[in-house]
């Protein structure tokens, strides 16, 4: 089990070594400068501007003092907004992306396995074509739509959720939704065609056969079982969590780190876009390391690769 | 025991289709027509793919003959649908029915053509590396690994920073890490047919290695390759859709559902259609690839063969 956690370290190493280098170069290939906006430059001031950012020194200097800041979590200043730096940036709305998240996660995690179940205890009736169809349409619509959907209907036309901003509770039931509901389905989608698989084993025939309801079966026995193929979709769900706070953030003009990152995108802010990356990487990379230790730790089964006994 | 009576009116006959039943009793079905014969079963993949039929004719004729062009801009600000504008017109008096068809143009090329590299590389770099085994195979696949841990899209996000945005660099983006799944399933295949006996046979005669690939690898792989690229073409049109909201998708003349919808996201509240029409269009295209891989998926599983 160490050996193997030290091994996956080992990759997450060398993975943000490379996003690392590769972002280092492809934003040194960049064209357009941060400081293109300020017009009527004198030449003085902008080498000026160039010095204090190191932009004058050759490249494996600058590559150097690069390496040297992320592995010391030292991003430098945003080059758009003066004097603040990129590591206030995150420590300030990375909580708020966070709670979202897990907001988002408890939401597609919940509801999926839910429907999943029911659509599997009912398969090929009624509530089994409701939420298949429900999970169809998920994984269909892209989270930006249904975002911008909710907003104009349920908050908008309808009045019941605020449109935007992040005040309370009330506030990130929208966002979170839209960011989930994707996930939700196929989370869905998952648990309904394992629970199926299950419903055909000899141990839920012996189950029934002992006569034990429905849902005793579905909580004591079956759904331990069919929540496996879920656990490895934690891994994919926290990148998509990510992924859908960019643009969900952005709609519902909440002051997350996924607001941050879209908008340091558009200012061609070289400093927030590299420092957010390299933080998002090693979120998201440890995310994967933990799903997968987990998921040895709920099936006995399953020995992970490179450890011994 | 008693025998029920069955009454005779609770049968009617339904008759049959002769031709598949003439079929079904040859003695050996081909493997191919099998799966055939059980893909046309599944209601939503043939739903599926007349919904891909209907999406890809109206993206080839309808540019073609339409009165308008799709940069054409008519005068008429944000009209809601009528008979002269199908589905109104945008902000710039644009006619969105035919930016719609210009836009799944877009959409379908960067699909297929983001499916195609992946298949390219994937099937070269999993051959490669399934046959060759040994310490190519473990480099190959740990180059796989470390790229894999890489997050996809933060990747493509800041290849797209750099880049010019437009259509060949979207789709270089999206094929960046793509082709790795690909590779993956393609080596599998590779090792699990590489020492059985017919492969050995071929060699021994003197097979090169080219030949082994083209001529039994990837015909044994085929089934898996094929669910793998129908299912990376809804991803590429939902990864392009996104980027393009993020507005680092193909530039602002062009039609792009992407750009559309996120054009239309802003108009929502004076002119919801400028919205709705791209993100049906989406969703059903998104729908229809996923709804034909996963039905081609289950008509290629073996479990499932009867």
């Amino acid at each position: 089990m160490i050996k193997y956690i030290l091994k996956r370290l080992m990759y997450i190493l060398l993975a943000l070594f490379v996003i690392v280098t590769v972002t280092f170069f492809l934003m040194r290939l960049a064209p357009g400068s941060p400081f293109a906006s300020e017009r009527n430059f004198p030449p003085q001031i902008e080498e000026k501007l160039n010095e204090t950012y190191g932009l004058n020194n050759p490249w494996y200097i600058q590559y150097k003092d690069y390496l040297i800041d992320t592995a010391t979590f030292n991003f430098g200043e945003s080059m758009k907004y003066k004097a603040r730096s990129t590591n206030d940036m995150i420590s300030e709305s990375f909580p708020v992306s966070l709670t979202l998240g897990i907001e988002a996660m408890l939401l597609a995690v919940g509801f999926g396995v839910l429907i999943g179940v029911v659509s599997a205890l009912y398969h090929n009736r009624f509530p089994d074509y409701l939420a298949t169809s429900f999970a169809v349409l998920g994984i269909s619509v892209p989270s930006f739509i249904l975002a911008g959907l909710m907003q104009y209907f349920l908050a908008f036309k309808l009045g019941w959720f605020p449109i935007s901003g992040w005040k309370g509770f009330i506030y990130s039931i929208l966002p979170a939704l839209a960011i989930a509901f994707s996930h939700m389905g196929f989370i869905a989608k998952l648990t309904r065609s394992s629970m199926l698989e299950q419903n055909n084993s000899d141990y839920v025939k012996m189950a029934r056969a002992k006569g034990i309801g429905k849902w005793t079966i579905v909580f004591r026995h079956t759904l331990r079982n069919a929540l496996l193929p879920v656990v490895t979709y934690l891994g994919p769900l926290t990148a998509g969590v990510v992924t859908g706070s960019f643009i969900v953030e952005q709609i519902f003009a909440i002051p997350g780190l996924g607001k941050h990152f879209v908008q340091s995108i558009t200012n061609r802010d070289y400093t927030v876009i590299m420092g957010t990356t390299v933080f998002y990487s090693i979120i998201l990379l440890f995310a994967v390391l933990i799903v997968d230790i987990l998921y040895s730790v709920i099936d006995p089964r399953i020995k992970l690769k490179g450890a011994k006994k | 025991m008693t025998q029920q009576q069955i009454e005779k009116d609770k049968f009617k006959i339904v008759g049959g289709n002769h031709e598949a039943t003439e079929k079904l009793a040859d003695k050996s079905v081909s493997f191919w027509k099998e799966v055939f014969l059980r893909f046309s079963h599944n209601k939503l993949a043939i739903i599926g793919i007349i919904i891909l039929i209907i999406v890809i004719l109206m993206a080839t004729f309808v540019p073609m003959f339409s009165q308008y062009k799709a940069s054409d801009q008519l005068g008429v600000y944000n009209a809601p649908p009528s008979a002269q504008f199908w589905f109104g017109t945008d902000d710039l008096g644009r006619d969105i029915f035919v930016r719609i068809w210009e836009g799944a143009r877009i959409s379908l090329f960067i699909g297929i053509a983001a499916a195609i590299i992946d298949l390219i590389i994937g099937v070269l770099w999993g051959s490669i590396s399934g046959l060759a085994g040994g310490r190519v195979d473990n480099i190959m696949m740990r180059i796989a690994d470390v790229l894999t841990a890489v997050p996809y899209l933060l990747v493509v996000i800041v290849l797209l920073v750099v880049m010019q945005p437009g259509l060949i660099p979207m789709i270089i983006a999206l094929s960046i890490t793509g082709w790795i799944n690909m590779a993956r399933i393609v080596r599998g295949e590779v090792l699990s047919i590489k020492n059985q006996e017919y492969v050995l046979a071929a060699r021994t005669l003197g097979a090169s290695t080219g030949h082994l690939i083209i001529k039994h690898l990837v015909p044994n792989a085929l089934g898996a390759i094929l669910v793998t690229m129908t299912l990376t073409i809804p991803s590429a049109i939902f990864t392009e859709s996104f980027l393009s909201y993020l507005g680092l998708g193909v530039p602002a003349p062009t039609a792009s559902w992407g750009t559309m919808a996120s054009d239309g996201n802003k108009a929502i509240a004076n002119a919801p259609w400028r919205l709705i029409f791209p993100a049906v269009f989406i969703s059903l295209t998104i729908f229809a690839f996923n709804a034909v891989g996963d039905g081609l998926r289950d008509a290629l599983d073996p479990k499932l063969r009867k």
